[in-house]
């Protein structure tokens, strides 16, 4: 390789060596960070005291047909914090998430045994369209549906009423969904533009936007990073800590880095076992099962 | 050979290729196969289009549009083709909006209710039927189309002979008839357009709590516009270019116009007989009773800028709404869907 490197340097004459492209510096990126939220990146001041309870999970099992995917999982889920679920490819995490708003029920061959407690009801008592209006769900990708950014949220507000909410009367509160999710001032020239022409970290934040305009009380999250590049991951980590004051999040993520510097508590979950649950440097830097340990191991080398 | 892009000499886009020398003989051929039966498709259809230009645009004028056709010996120098043009019209309406709504409401029943067992079993049976009326040649609609509308209790859609003989056929039930033309390109169009969602777009409706119908309506449904516009253009170039329904199931009288039936004045055109642009080119062809060849020519040119015009149209649609590189306007367009 030096060997290489040197009869090229040769070949080209030692002074020649190829320039370096010059970044210009004192212009803005094109993809504008919202402006900080809080400022610093260092370790979060942590909640004084978690909210109240929001989801309880009492030995939830789902199975797909007679593939268990989920054991026996329980849980509690506060207001104010953000639980994150890690675990390996195929641990069940993804499911047991879906399973919070019912969206399993879309897979038919799903069974969910166990109970699931929204503020001390159980969601299947709930109609799936309440149940996931106060329960909403952000995804892997970023999936703006194909209409302008003002009605991508507007349509989240839209009951079913007979009558169509007129224009006027629901835009501040798209605004306001928009300002939260830290889009609204790089859209706010054209709100009527078609949703797909948004980059894809301004796309997962208009379906930030869009979950958290219908007002929830649980946000759930599948992986909302992982096809997103590390600027919009920052901001979209920036939001997740602003956002978890008004509300509870649960997120999965396959990156360990991202479940310690977002979440409050860790559940690490295998093979569709919750093996451990707790506050987030505990889990990371003394966890009690081996298995967890292990896997874990990574964040801190 | 360098290692760093910058100092690569200025070339040409491409690198070289593989020269046809090196080709196996079994590949040659199909090579020059390829090549030449593409070229002679665009021969073709170059063929057509300048043949009708030159024979049919010399007698395309104006008047000729704008005057109805006349029956009788004269009718190479008198009377024009308005009835017919607006006969095409009519008939293109009428089917369009009997088999648009057919086809979009079954292609969203098959895909996004057709579950379960006995519902997944029930969309396939659909699927075939469809498939099969796609397959069904026209004349085989069209005297089935006659011979259901000849029941007495539909004589209410078409002309009724003084003797109360029904005869079936009026634009209503040409209309009805020819809407099974353009039900299957609309139906797999909307069908294929509904499964290439990505499903991530529907779940992202019912994880915000809307209900199933909320969600085509508001999100599926204008999502695949594009395809449905291309599946109706195709199915509106079907209905223009039939001949045998417009034959038999709208009573083409000798002097090709249309006959309104009744009193009320709309209700009469429908209920009234009439022709299309097809029937006026057979009629008035050296095969046809008329034997005024200028006319049909005139007319199949002004039938094919119709057809032509169409296809730019869907084209121009399926592109428009293509952000997702959708290939399937093209395919339909291409008549790919049967």
């Amino acid at each position: 390789m030096a060997a290489a490197r040197n009869s090229l340097a040769a070949e080209h004459g030692a002074h020649e060596i190829p320039p370096v492209k010059r970044i210009v510096l004192d212009r803005a990126p094109t993809a504008v960070p919202p402006p900080a939220l809080d400022g610093d990146r260092a370790p979060r001041r942590r909640p004084a005291t978690a909210g109240p309870e929001r989801l309880r999970l009492e030995g939830v099992s789902v199975r797909y047909g007679a593939k268990a995917a989920v054991n026996d999982v329980s849980l509690s889920v506060h207001q104010g914090e953000v639980l994150a679920l890690i675990g390996p490819s195929g641990c069940g995490k993804t499911t047991l998430l879906r399973t919070l708003n019912r969206l399993t029920e879309l897979t038919p061959s799903a069974v969910r045994g166990g109970s699931i407690l929204l503020d001390g009801h159980d969601v299947h008592e709930l109609a799936d369209t309440e149940l996931r209006a106060r329960v909403s769900m952000v995804f892997q990708q970023p999936n703006p549906f194909p209409m302008s950014i003002f009605d991508n949220v507007a349509f989240a507000l839209r009951e079913q009423s007979r009558k169509r909410p007129r224009r006027q009367q629901i835009e501040p509160h798209v605004i306001d969904a928009l300002r939260r999710a830290g889009l609204y001032d790089e859209v706010r020239e054209d709100l009527n533009r078609p949703a797909l022409r948004l980059s894809g970290g301004q796309q997962q934040r208009l379906c930030i936007a869009r979950a958290i305009a219908l007002q929830p009380e649980v946000l759930l999250m599948d992986e909302p990073c992982s096809a997103l590049d590390p600027r919009s991951t920052e901001t979209i980590e920036q939001l997740i800590g602003e956002l978890r004051r008004d509300l509870a999040v649960v997120i999965v993520t396959h990156n360990l880095q991202q479940a310690h510097r977002v979440a409050d508590r860790v559940a690490f979950m295998y093979l569709g076992d919750l093996v451990e649950h707790g506050e987030v440097e505990q889990v990371f830097r003394e966890p009690r099962a081996p298995r967890t340990r292990d896997y874990v191991r990574g964040v801190f080398g | 050979m360098s290692v760093y892009p910058h100092t690569l000499p200025a070339g040409r886009g491409r690198g070289r290729r593989s020269s046809l020398r090196s080709w196996r003989w079994r590949d040659r051929i199909v090579y020059l196969l390829a090549w030449l039966s593409g070229l002679s498709l665009c021969l073709i259809a170059a063929a057509i289009v300048l043949y009708l230009l030159v024979r049919g645009i010399q007698y395309v004028s104006p008047s000729l549009i704008l005057t109805r056709p006349t029956a009788g010996i004269g009718q190479n120098q008198i009377g024009g083709i308005l009835d017919p043009l607006l006969g095409t019209l009519l008939l293109v309406a009428l089917g369009t909006a009997i088999a648009t709504p057919i086809g979009v409401c079954s292609a969203v029943w098959i895909v996004e209710y057709g579950r379960g067992r006995l519902g997944r079993r029930l969309a396939r049976v659909v699927e075939s039927s469809i498939e099969i009326v796609a397959g069904t040649p026209d004349i085989v609609i069209a005297i089935l189309a006659l011979a259901l509308f000849q029941v007495g209790a539909l004589s209410f859609l078409s002309f009724t002979a003084s003797g109360g003989g029904v005869y079936g056929r009026s634009f209503l039930t040409a209309g009805a008839a020819v809407a099974l033309l353009a039900i299957p390109p609309v139906f797999l169009a909307t069908r294929d357009g509904l499964e290439a969602l990505p499903g991530h777009q529907r779940e992202g409706a019912f994880a915000l709590g809307k209900t199933r119908i909320a969600t085509i309506r508001r999100v599926l449904l204008p999502g695949i516009r594009p395809n449905i516009a291309t599946g109706v253009t195709l199915g509106m170039g079907r209905i223009v270019g039939d001949t045998a329904i417009v034959f038999l199931l709208l009573g083409v009288g000798a002097a090709e116009r249309i006959e309104p039936q009744g009193g009320v004045p709309g209700l009469g055109i429908l209920r009234g007989t009439g022709s299309t642009l097809t029937s006026y080119i057979y009629s008035n062809s050296p095969a046809g009773e008329g034997n005024a060849p200028q006319k049909a020519y005139a007319a199949a040119f002004v039938l094919l800028a119709m057809v032509l015009a169409l296809n730019a149209i869907a084209g121009f649609v399926s592109r428009r709404g293509s952000a997702g590189g959708m290939s399937l306007g093209d395919r339909v367009r291409l008549g790919g869907w049967s």
